[in-house]
Parts: structure tokens; C-alpha cells; sequence
């Protein structure tokens, strides 16, 4: 962990504001779009005729640059069933989909990201079910969806085959705009070896794409650098037309310091950029949590861009890069979609001061302040051992924001901050519900959208509890 | 003057030693933890030759001061007689005193059959009848079972204000469960105190206290004494009329004579006095003289009060030196009395805290004051029920464990039963073992996969270990092999149910496990009692 005395966090914060000042300064246009009506409304509300595009230097397309993310589609509850016992089961709010698919497409957003995994299996069927209902012609949106062969079992060539036709079916389309190879990286070049290329799934897509089902072949990356390398060291043979790749300003440098088997943003975006292969980019807001950021960093944000969102920095920054396709964004709300819209029509660059500083003083203030990137959505609830989770770990990223998470005994607030953490941990979370009760079962893991190793997290904070309760932090 | 600063005095050690009993913090004993420590019969057990002997010299000095000011029973029954001093209270409500007392004789026999019972009943470790007799851990059992139930509630309303404004300055805490037969006794021993105190004054310590009658007859040899210059006395009585402790005797023809085995030197009497004929004061040459001579008149009452001098003399300096002695043994070879099995559902051997040296050491030490169990900050202790070491700490883990951060209970304790300890030395202080109990563990009865008590050890004195005992750890290179000598890799191994194992030579017997196992309502690991404490 960072040290962070007060002293130093004291240097950062004023260099960022004094930094931000400059920033202000030479970036005055970005006003422009924020500006608001002497009632404090946004003035004429989100434009639906601003949206900044790009073009795929390939085929030429004229992409969005906000890009739909079909991961976290709004769910609603099914009718209750016969069993009052039984936990309730939610399913798609397919209505609701609709609705922001169609807002979506009025707005200018062209470009749906999917997978066959998404949703419970049901993300391309809703998806599909959406972008018919809006009444755009085919011709007018892109679709992106995933070879989701992860389990053994759909890692033959015939499985595989079938996952790339269900799509075809489920989106009701006959061709596939953009298609991905899932998540290439984890488990390292075996499980690409295994998933893609000894079975011949690669090949297959290739002749696809020869044959026009699939517009635009690439591949989305997470973890092992090595098969990332190895994929585009290749690019001879395989062709990539895009890739898509993990990048915000917080993991453009600091990547290892939010999870430990991350790239650095920057080194995947040079790569790219250096072939001329447009980036798709996933977790701009690394999974929502750079738009729940601590008091502080909102403070130094909003200040430089009052009227507009925290999320907005992320977006900015993101899109500024040159050889970005689109931006993608996992919009379960109305208010997330037109805010995203808005950040977007049109595109108001990052400045160069504004990139370094955000780069550099808000990614490290904000990898300082170690929060736990949970939602509070209780999927991975009820614990079988009756522990809170969430509560845990809203009470403690709320003690993150505020400060009262203190690095060691040295820090300033030590004693107001220990008593806050314990006490208020007392109160949000009852003793038998709190983290020294996880026996690490794993029966929560698998239900957490955001993949939070939750029993280590819960054993991190109960080390961390344990230390100040020892006071040997 | 003297029964003002009396007074002040007597609040300030009344409220400092009621705050320990009722702050759960533990904020208040690195500053007033001493006042505990200055009772006597707590410093003679624990052994206490400071205190010992500030209480001895204060008493040679000024009597029996102790009884005034320093024992929190003493100070109250003076609250309980003021009280009686009322004026509603009064037959004769316009008299400008109380005029409520009269002389009584002393009961000398009685005294000390008393003191002699309590003695034997420490001696023998009958520990259970001789905590009714001491008076601190009386007053402590009232605080302990009938206030800090009610400041715990009022803090806990605070909390509940604390938490709607979202600030830390109060948080909840759970009241201690004390026994019914412990606020019972408390609630009794209150009404008799009340009654008595407020009838009579000082009868419990001129008549029952064994603290009282020991420093009563040290008393006697006291340097400066509440003396009767006679040239001033005009034998009006009022003095005996207001003093609580019914010693002083006004005869017809005979000068005003003062019991100091039963003067608590509390001043009322000089308050009374309308001609300023009392003082404490050193002997005087003259009045020396005068003694013998009246001595001589009234032989038989001196011989009587010089018997009993005598006897007392031999009796306590017998008892003190045996009390110190016994304290001794027990601190160097610990187990002289053999304590009984309990039989509770779980545990052979009750769990006594770390610092405690053993189970007979903090028997035979323990007054039973409860100021370890009010100041239990982890839920850990609680008043025993069982006979033999009725209303002493004892220890259960299903509300908490004992942390290792904490030594509240060691820094507290004023009879030496629980001996100070660091931290430090808390981590190697071992008190019992964990116990593993096959048939609720989770992987070896549901092949669910756990963990939680190795996890959790302080001390690592928990490993995990598959259950197939075929599976065995090679020792030369480290990794595990099947029963056919395959290698499991780290992921095989992963899946295996384990089931834990104890190093009874590396567990403290802390509870962590006991507490944390998910079993439920009996954890599948619990901690066993040592009956002699040692370090690992």
C-alpha cells in the first residue's frame, strides 16, 4: 500500500489545484456545452445531433464514440413464484431496454457491444429484440459480439461454431459488424491455444470474415501481456481490425495499483496505436468507480467543470485518444445514458495539461484512497454464514472516501479516523454479520458482476480491523 | 474543618471508584485505577505493601480514616445515614441536630468472631462465604449488578442520539448479562445496608467488618484521636447523641470516654460540640496522668478493653502473617487447592483470564468486586455461578474472545487474582487449548470447505490438513502425494476437504476459533481451561 502521510497528500492536492487552475485556464472552450440557462437548467437539454464519430480506417465505418455496453441491462423481478421461500428471481426489463436502446440510437449512439455470456445468456436475445424494435435500419447501427467459449466443454470447434451461429440467431441479424475473441489473456497463452487456436475456432472466424459474416475480426484483452504481444506480433497472419482494451486515466499508468493482473492502459494504447488498429475501449470508468469518487477528488473535479458529471472526466479523457473507435459504456440508466450522451455531442477534448493531470495527480490520489469496487447490488447476497457483504463493503469504502482509512498510526486524523472506522463498523454491520466471519466458502464469488475476490477483500478488511483494533497499523 | 475535608475527600474516592466500576471504556483506570488498588483487603491479598502501608500508617496516624474517606461501603452507608439525618426523619424536627444515636456497647466477641470466620474462610478458600463479609467488593457487586446496567442504558440512549447525528462520541454497548442470584444478593445487601445505616449508622462496620475491627484495634494506637478536653466538656451529650458510630459513651460522674477501635474519625461530633471541646489532637502529658488513676478506679473495664487489645494483637498479627504468607506460596507453586472439575456442557476446566497465574490463584485472591467483569470490554467475562468459585470471573467465548490487545482486566484488578500483564506477555501466556470436535466440524462432516479457526489462530497453532489421511506432506520436498504417490498440484490440493489440526504446545486458548468457527449453536472447535496458567 502507498504511503500517504498527511504531508504528502497535502503536496498532491495542491499541486493538482494549482495544476487544475492552469488546466482552467487554457481549456476555456469546454464551458461552452455546460453552459445552463439563468434558471440552472442544462439548455436544450441533450442534443441529439452532436455526437462525435469516428471512422474505422478498415471498412470505414462512422462510429459513435459512446458505445453501448449490453453488460448491465436493467433487470426487473419476476413475478414472485409459488414458493414465498424461494430467493426472488429477476429477469430483463426488456421494456426498459428498449427504451434506451431506441433513446440510444435517436441520440446518435451507433454501436452495440454484447456477448453471449452477458445477462445470464440473455444479453444478445434482448439486444437483438431492442434494436428491431427501434425501427433503424440494419444498416445504421454496428453490432459487436464475443466467442464466449469459456467453459472446457464449448472449447471444440463444433461448440464454438454454434456460439457464433446462436449470435447470428439471437441478434437477428445475418452478419456480425464487429466480433471479438472474449476476454484473450486470462490464463495466458494455454487458454487462447486451447480456446482458439489449436481447435481451428480461429480460423473459422477468419473464413467468416473472408465471407463477410463478420465485418470486422478482433479480439477484447484482459490479463497476460504475453498473449497480447503474441496476438498482435502476428498481425500478418491474423488481421486484426480492432481490439479492444482496458483504458482509463487511472490504469493508463497505474493499472497494478487497481488490480495487480492489469496492464498498463498506456502500454496496450501505444501498441495499438502504433499499428494503426483502432481501440475499442472497455471500463473507462473502471467498473463505475471513477464516477463514485472520494469527496476530495469530486471537489477538485467539479471545480474545473462544475456543471459536468465526475463520470464526464472519464469519458473526455478516453475519447481524446486519437486512435480510440469508440468508447464503451454499460448504461443501466436513463441518467447514465443522456449524461454519457451529453459528455459525448460533441466530444470536448482533454487538454494536454488536463490529461497529465489527470494521469497523474487524480489517478494517484485517487489509487490512494483504496476502495472496493462494489455496487452495493447484494447479488452475492445471502451469505450462507450470514454475513453482510455489501454493508461491509459500503461501510468501508465510505470510511475510504472520507478519510478515515488511515495508512498507519502516523496519520494526522489516526485517532478520529480509528474511532470512526470501528465505531461506525459496529453500527452498519452487525458483529456476527462482519468480515471475521467469512470462512472464504467462495459461494459469493461467482454472483459478484464486478469480480470482487470478495473473501479476500472481506479478509483484507478484517486484517485492517484487526490492526486497528490491535493498534498496530 | 476535619468533617468537611472528610466529606470532600469521601466523594472524590466514592465517585472515582464507582466511575471504574461503571466505565466500560476504560478510559478513566490509568488515571484512578489506584483507588481500587488502595483498598485493603484487596492489597493484602494481592500482596500490595505500598498500599498496605499507607492504609497502616494513615490509620496510626489519624485513626480510622480509611473507613472514612478511602472504603466506598463505609462512604456510602454515610450517605445512607445522612439521609437519615433529615429533617422529616426527625421525632424532634426543630432540634438543630439529628440527635438519632446513643452509645452502645461494643461487641467485641462478636467483632472478632467475625474477623476470625472471615480468616478461616480465606484460609480454607471458602472464598464464597468470606466475599459477603468484605466490604469493597460488596459496594463493587451493588455498582457492578445495579448501576452499570442503567449507565450502560443511558449510554446506550446517547448512542442512539450519537447515531442519528452521525457523529462517534457514543456507541452501543451490550449490558452485561449478570446472574439473577447476583442482582438478588446485591439488592439485598443494599435494603440491609440501607436499613441499618439509616437506622443506626456505622453498625455493619463496627460489628461485621473484618477491614473495620483490624484497623479499629490499630486504631487504638492511633497518634492523634478524637480527645475531650474535659476543662471545656460540659457533658451536655450531644456529641454521643450524632455519632454514627455509637462510641462514644456519656456517663453520669464520669468523664466522656471514646471507643477508637469504632471512631471512624469523621468529625461529626467536633461539629456538634458547642463549646469546641473536642479535637483531634496528640496525647497530653496532664490527661496522661489523669488516666491511670481513673484507670485504677474502674479496673475491671480497663482490664477488659487491655484483654482485648491483647488478643487482638495476637489474632491479627497472627492472620496478617499468615494471609502473607499464604498469598506467597500461591504466587510460586499455584496449585494448593485442588478445584473441582465444572461439569457445563462444553468445558472440563472453566477458563480463567491470562494473568490470573492459575485457576486456585484467582480463587483463593478473588474478593469477587465484579471490576473485571464491568470492564470486560470483549463480553468474554462473566460472574461465576458455580459454588465453589461463586461470582469470580470466569470466561465464555460465544459473545466475543479474549483480544489480544486487551488487558483491562489485568491492569484493573486490585486483589492481585489477575496479576498486570503486557500485551506482550499476553501473547505466550497460554490459559487452554482448542478442542476439535469431529462431528460439527464443516469439511469433515459436510465436505464444505472452511478454514476459519486456522485463519484466524494468533498464535498459528492451527494447520489444515487433508482429511484422507492417505494424502501425506513429503518432508523432504514439501509437497503432498496421494496414497498411490501421486503429486497433487497446489490446484488438487486446493479442492481436498481439510480438516484442522492443533498444536496444543502453540495454543493460548484465546477463543478466537471457538468464536469465529460457523458452527452453530456448538462450534466445532473450542477452547479447554488449564487449571495452571503457563507460558509457551
Amino acid at each position: 500500500m502507498k504511503d500517504l502521510n498527511r504531508r504528502d497528500f497535502l503536496k498532491i492536492a495542491g499541486t493538482a489545484t494549482a495544476t487544475a487552475t492552469l488546466a482552467a485556464c487554457a481549456g476555456k472552450t469546454g464551458l461552452e456545452i455546460g453552459d445552463t440557462d439563468p434558471a440552472g437548467h442544462h439548455t436544450g437539454a441533450i442534443p441529439t445531433d452532436k455526437m462525435t464519430y469516428r471512422t474505422n480506417p478498415n471498412t470505414g465505418d462512422k462510429v459513435s464514440i459512446l458505445g453501448y455496453g449490453m453488460m448491465r441491462l436493467p433487470n426487473k423481478p419476476v413475478a414472485p413464484t409459488k414458493d414465498p421461500s424461494a430467493p426472488p428471481i429477476e429477469e430483463i426489463d426488456q421494456e426498459q431496454v428498449n427504451k434506451l436502446v431506441k433513446y440510444a440510437l435517436d441520440h446518435g449512439v451507433n454501436y452495440f457491444d454484447t456477448s453471449p455470456a452477458y445477462c445470464r445468456g440473455h444479453s444478445e436475445e434482448s439486444t437483438g429484440i431492442a434494436l428491431k424494435a427501434s425501427g433503424y435500419d440494419r444498416s445504421k447501427y454496428y453490432i459487436a459480439t464475443k466467442l464466449s467459449n469459456f467453459a472446457p466443454q464449448q472449447q471444440t470447434y463444433e461448440e464454438s461454431v454454434k456460439i457464433f451461429q446462436n449470435s447470428l440467431k439471437y441478434l437477428q441479424t445475418d452478419y456480425i459488424d464487429y466480433l471479438l475473441l472474449h476476454a484473450v489473456g486470462g490464463g495466458g497463452w494455454e487458454n487462447l491455444n486451447q480456446r482458439f487456436l489449436k481447435n481451428g475456432v480461429l480460423d473459422y472466424l477468419m473464413e467468416q470474415r473472408k465471407k463477410g459474416l463478420i465485418r470486422n475480426l478482433g479480439f477484447s484483452f484482459h490479463g497476460d501481456v504475453e498473449v497480447f504481444d503474441y496476438l498482435l506480433a502476428n498481425q500478418d497472419t491474423y488481421h486484426w481490425d480492432f481490439v479492444q482494451i482496458q483504458m482509463n486515466y487511472v490504469d493508463w499508468n497505474l493499472a497494478n495499483e487497481t488490480n495487480p493482473s492489469n496492464v498498463d492502459g498506456k502500454y496496450l494504447y501505444k501498441e495499438l496505436e502504433r499499428r494503426g488498429i483502432p481501440a475499442v475501449i472497455m471500463e473507462p470508468l473502471l467498473g463505475g468507480r471513477l464516477s463514485k469518487m472520494p469527496d476530495h477528488i469530486v471537489a477538485t473535479l467539479k471545480q474545473q467543470r462544475p456543471e459536468d458529471s465526475v463520470a464526464s472526466w472519464a469519458f473526455r479523457y478516453a475519447g481524446t485518444k486519437p486512435g480510440v473507435l469508440t468508447v464503451l459504456s454499460g448504461m443501466t440508466y436513463m441518467e447514465h445514458l443522456q449524461d454519457n450522451i451529453r459528455t459525448y455531442s460533441p466530444l470536448v477534448p482533454v487538454s494536454e495539461e488536463e490529461c497529465e493531470w489527470l494521469e497523474n495527480e487524480i489517478a494517484n490520489l485517487y489509487v490512494s484512497y483504496p476502495t472496493i469496487p462494489c455496487n452495493d447490488c447484494k447479488y452475492c447476497m445471502p451469505c450462507p454464514y450470514g454475513l453482510d457483504i455489501p454493508a461491509i463493503f459500503v461501510h468501508y469504502n465510505k470510511c475510504v472516501n472520507k478519510g478515515n482509512v488511515p495508512e498507519s498510526q502516523q496519520a494526522a486524523n489516526y485517532r478520529e479516523a480509528r474511532r470512526a472506522f470501528l465505531v461506525g463498523y459496529d453500527r452498519a454491520v452487525p458483529k456476527l454479520r462482519q468480515a471475521s466471519h467469512c470462512i472464504s466458502c467462495g459461494k459469493c464469488v461467482p454472483h459478484c458482476p464486478q469480480n470482487i475476490r470478495i473473501p479476500q477483500e472481506l479478509r483484507r478488511i478484517d486484517d485492517f480491523v484487526e490492526k486497528l483494533k490491535q493498534n498496530t497499523l | 474543618m476535619l468533617k468537611q475535608t472528610r466529606r470532600i475527600l469521601a466523594i472524590v474516592f466514592v465517585l472515582g471508584i464507582t466511575l471504574l466500576f461503571l466505565d466500560f471504556t476504560g478510559t478513566v483506570q490509568p488515571f484512578i485505577g489506584w483507588m481500587a488498588k488502595l483498598q485493603f483487603l484487596p492489597s493484602v491479598l494481592a500482596l500490595n505493601f505500598v498500599s498496605i502501608g499507607i492504609v497502616l500508617i494513615s490509620t496510626l496516624l489519624l485513626g480510622r480514616i480509611y473507613c472514612s474517606v478511602v472504603c466506598p461501603l463505609g462512604v456510602l452507608q454515610d450517605f445512607f445515614a445522612w439521609i437519615g439525618n433529615w429533617r422529616i426523619f426527625r421525632k424532634s424536627k426543630r432540634a438543630k441536630f439529628a440527635n438519632r444515636y446513643s452509645y452502645s456497647k461494643p461487641k467485641t466477641w462478636l467483632r472478632l468472631g467475625v474477623l476470625l470466620l472471615f480468616i478461616i474462610m480465606l484460609e480454607t478458600g471458602f472464598n464464597a462465604g468470606a466475599i459477603f463479609l468484605a466490604p469493597y467488593s460488596t459496594y463493587g457487586r451493588m455498582v457492578a449488578s445495579l448501576l452499570q446496567p442503567i449507565y450502560i442504558g443511558i449510554n446506550n440512549l446517547l448512542a442512539l442520539w450519537s447515531e442519528a447525528n452521525d457523529n462517534f462520541m457514543f456507541y452501543q454497548v451490550e449490558p452485561h448479562n449478570n446472574p439473577t442470584l447476583l442482582v438478588i444478593i446485591s439488592a439485598a445487601t443494599m435494603l440491609i445496608l440501607f436499613v441499618l445505616a439509616f437506622m443506626h449508622g456505622r453498625t455493619y462496620c463496627n460489628t461485621i467488618c473484618p477491614v473495620g475491627t483490624v484497623l479499629g484495634y490499630i486504631a487504638k494506637c492511633s497518634l492523634l484521636k478524637m480527645r475531650v478536653q474535659r476543662e471545656k466538656c460540659l457533658k451536655c451529650g450531644l456529641c454521643a447523641k450524632n455519632c454514627k458510630a455509637a462510641c462514644i459513651q456519656v456517663e453520669t460522674g464520669k468523664p466522656i470516654t471514646i471507643d477508637y477501635t469504632r471512631c471512624v474519625t469523621c468529625g461529626d461530633c467536633q461539629g456538634v460540640c458547642s463549646t469546641g471541646a473536642l479535637h483531634l489532637a496528640l496525647p497530653k502529658r496532664s490527661q496522661k496522668a489523669e488516666t491511670p488513676s481513673e484507670n485504677n478506679k474502674k479496673a475491671g473495664q480497663t482490664d477488659k478493653s487491655d484483654l482485648s487489645r491483647r488478643s487482638f494483637l495476637a489474632i491479627t498479627g497472627a492472620t496478617v502473617a499468615a494471609a502473607t504468607l499464604k498469598s506467597q506460596e500461591k504466587t510460586t507453586d499455584g496449585g494448593l487447592a485442588a478445584i473441582e472439575d465444572k461439569q457445563p456442557l462444553i468445558r472440563m476446566t472453566a477458563l480463567t483470564p491470562p494473568g490470573s497465574l492459575s485457576a486456585a490463584n484467582l480463587q483463593q485472591h478473588c474478593t469477587t468486586c465484579q471490576l473485571c467483569i464491568a470492564n470486560c470490554p470483549n463480553e468474554v467475562l462473566r460472574p461465576s455461578t458455580e459454588l465453589a468459585h461463586f461470582l469470580q470471573p470466569t470466561m465464555e467465548y460465544n459473545k466475543g474472545y479474549c483480544r489480544p490487545e486487551c488487558t483491562r482486566c489485568s491492569d484493573i484488578c486490585p486483589t492481585g487474582a489477575i496479576r498486570p500483564i503486557t500485551k506482550e506477555e499476553k501473547t505466550a501466556i497460554q490459559i487452554g487449548h482448542a478442542v476439535w470436535i469431529r462431528q460439527n466440524c464443516l469439511p469433515a462432516s459436510q465436505n464444505q470447505k472452511c478454514g476459519s479457526c486456522a485463519a484466524h489462530c494468533p498464535t498459528g497453532a492451527i494447520q489444515m490438513v487433508p482429511v484422507d489421511s492417505s494424502i501425506k506432506q513429503n518432508a523432504k520436498d514439501g509437497q503432498w502425494y496421494d496414497g498411490e504417490g501421486n503429486q497433487l498440484d497446489w490446484r488438487a490440493l486446493n479442492d481436498l476437504p481439510m480438516i484442522p489440526v492443533i498444536n496444543d504446545e502453540k495454543c493460548i486458548g484465546c477463543g478466537k476459533c471457538e468464536y469465529l468457527c460457523p458452527v452453530r449453536p456448538f462450534s466445532a472447535i473450542y477452547v479447554e481451561g488449564h487449571e495452571q496458567h503457563r507460558e509457551i
